[in-house]
């Protein structure tokens, strides 16, 4: 069989059978979210239409800056995110860290993987260049989320040390090499974990996809690596430019250690 | 070290309302003491010449620079305070020795050196003994060691023998007094303990509610 099977409209109803259950279940047990899980449906639901009937617009022009554009607008997305998810208040230069490092680690990897790995020919494809620049973009994301959490966390904890480093005649590089070090572990080890039982424990998304979608488990699995790799090797930049830059805003010109609490709340 | 070089020279000095100088001199290759009362702005002093915090007003020079035309890490590897809180570093007491020689850039020592250091600042441990199991007196007197060991032009200590009993106290400062004095270097002391500043200070410092009370030679 290849292809895939379309559920239509009035199957896909069918499917709000499974909601009706879980309502059910929530008022027999008297939980009272009946509220939340509506309301998450119905958002889930437009989002997807609306996501739907956008791609297919997009897919069908195929013009280089409409790829550009979505990619920048992913790109204030996911910086955005990554300030709210940060529940430490952050300096505005570590903020223009955080843009930098997004920017420049998530764009090297997304033309190095669409040009030299997937061969994309034009290179802004959108069927190739929307989902993979996605995923290098989301994944990054979370990398520097953990990344300047840590920083911030383990400056503030290691205050004391670091001090004690500078009174030693350390650089402020040398006096936070433990945190970065730290920090740039901790960002990474949720990807490097997701690849241990990748196959095994669960077949990902977009493996999943290509194979409900007719395309030959063979062709799934080359993919899916290639696009791990790549989704290390995004992490690994951002992150790593992230905290190599991110350790120095703690530091004034005198090399002196600053306040570490947030000097401004504005998002650039 | 070049005569008639002043080490530090502070004019007009003011930070937050904690302290405040009008002029001070450092001389070179000898003991000052600074005395006064806690909280009267003595560790922010220190902080001060180590260029650890810039003063909101006034001038601090060093060797006639001022301190903020001078690279910090580079004045900090040749002025080195000691924290009244001894800082220690996971690991090791080698490992705490040798890292102060790593920061400020100096030749690593072989360990017949760590163990004469670690002999006559008192502590009765071997060089691969945790650390972090020290009690305070030692964590002290092994930050004091690592001091020594960079041998600095300058060494500002800070309460250096708050957790020492004092038997302990006159022996670890007898040793520094002979080192500074046997290697030429400058000694820049805070403490709150009159006797010690007055056995051992050249010059007497005294500072209340962050300012300066007197400054007093000794013969």
């Amino acid at each position: 069989m290849n292809g895939i099977i379309e559920i239509g409209s009035w199957r896909l109803l069918v499917a709000y059978f499974f909601l009706i259950v879980l309502l059910i279940l929530i008022k027999g047990l008297e939980i009272g979210k009946e509220k939340e899980i509506i309301i998450a449906t119905l958002r889930m639901t437009v989002q997807l239409v609306a996501v739907g009937y956008a791609l297919d617009i997009i897919f069908n022009q195929s013009q280089f800056y409409i790829s550009l554009l979505i990619l920048i607008l992913m790109q204030y997305f996911a910086i955005r995110n990554i300030y709210s998810r940060v529940k430490m208040p952050l300096n505005n230069k570590l903020r223009r860290v955080v843009v930098f490092s997004m920017l420049t680690g998530t764009t090297l990897t997304i033309f190095f993987f669409l040009v030299l790995v997937i061969n994309l020919k034009p290179w802004y494809e959108p069927r190739y260049f929307l989902p993979i620049t996605g995923m290098i973009i989301g994944n990054s994301m979370t990398g520097i989320s953990l990344g300047v959490e840590r920083l911030i966390s383990g400056v503030t904890a290691k205050k004391e040390l670091i001090e004690g480093a500078l009174m030693l005649g350390a650089t402020p590089k040398d006096a936070t090499l433990d945190i970065v070090k730290d920090a740039f572990t901790s960002a990474i080890m949720p990807t490097i974990n997701s690849m241990v039982g990748m196959g095994i424990v669960f077949l990902p998304g977009m493996m999943t996809g290509q194979i409900l979608s007719g395309v030959s488990p063979l062709v799934a699995i080359e993919y899916q690596i290639a696009i791990m790799l790549g989704i290390i090797g995004s992490v690994s930049i951002t992150v790593f430019i992230l905290v190599r830059l991110g350790c120095q805003t703690f530091f004034n010109r005198w090399s002196q250690l600053e306040d570490t609490k947030g000097m401004g709340t504005h998002p650039w | 070290m070049e005569e008639g070089i002043i080490m530090f020279v502070l004019k007009n000095v003011c930070y937050k309302d904690v302290l405040e100088i009008e002029e001070l001199v450092i001389c070179p290759q000898k003991i000052t003491c600074i005395i006064g009362e806690s909280g009267s702005g003595k560790t922010t002093f220190l902080k001060m010449l180590d260029h650890l915090i810039s003063p909101d007003q006034g001038t601090i020079e060093y060797k006639g620079q001022d301190i903020k035309a001078l690279d910090p890490v580079l004045l900090r590897r040749e002025v080195i305070l000691l924290p009244q809180t001894p800082v220690i570093f996971p690991g090791t007491i080698k490992h705490n020795l040798l890292i102060g020689l790593f920061f400020a850039r100096k030749t690593v020592v072989d360990d017949s050196t760590l163990l004469e250091i670690v002999n006559k600042i008192g502590l009765k441990r071997g060089l691969l003994d945790d650390a972090s199991t020290l009690s305070g007196g030692e964590k002290q007197r092994l930050a004091l060691g690592r001091v020594m060991l960079i041998e600095p032009e300058v060494m500002l200590l800070d309460e250096p023998t708050s957790a020492l009993d004092d038997d302990t106290e006159a022996k670890t400062i007898e040793y520094v007094k002979n080192y500074v004095k046997r290697r030429r270097k400058t000694l820049v002391m805070v403490t709150h303990s009159k006797q010690l500043a007055k056995n051992y200070g050249e010059t007497i410092v005294t500072i209340s509610n962050g300012k300066l009370v007197s400054i007093e030679e000794v013969a």
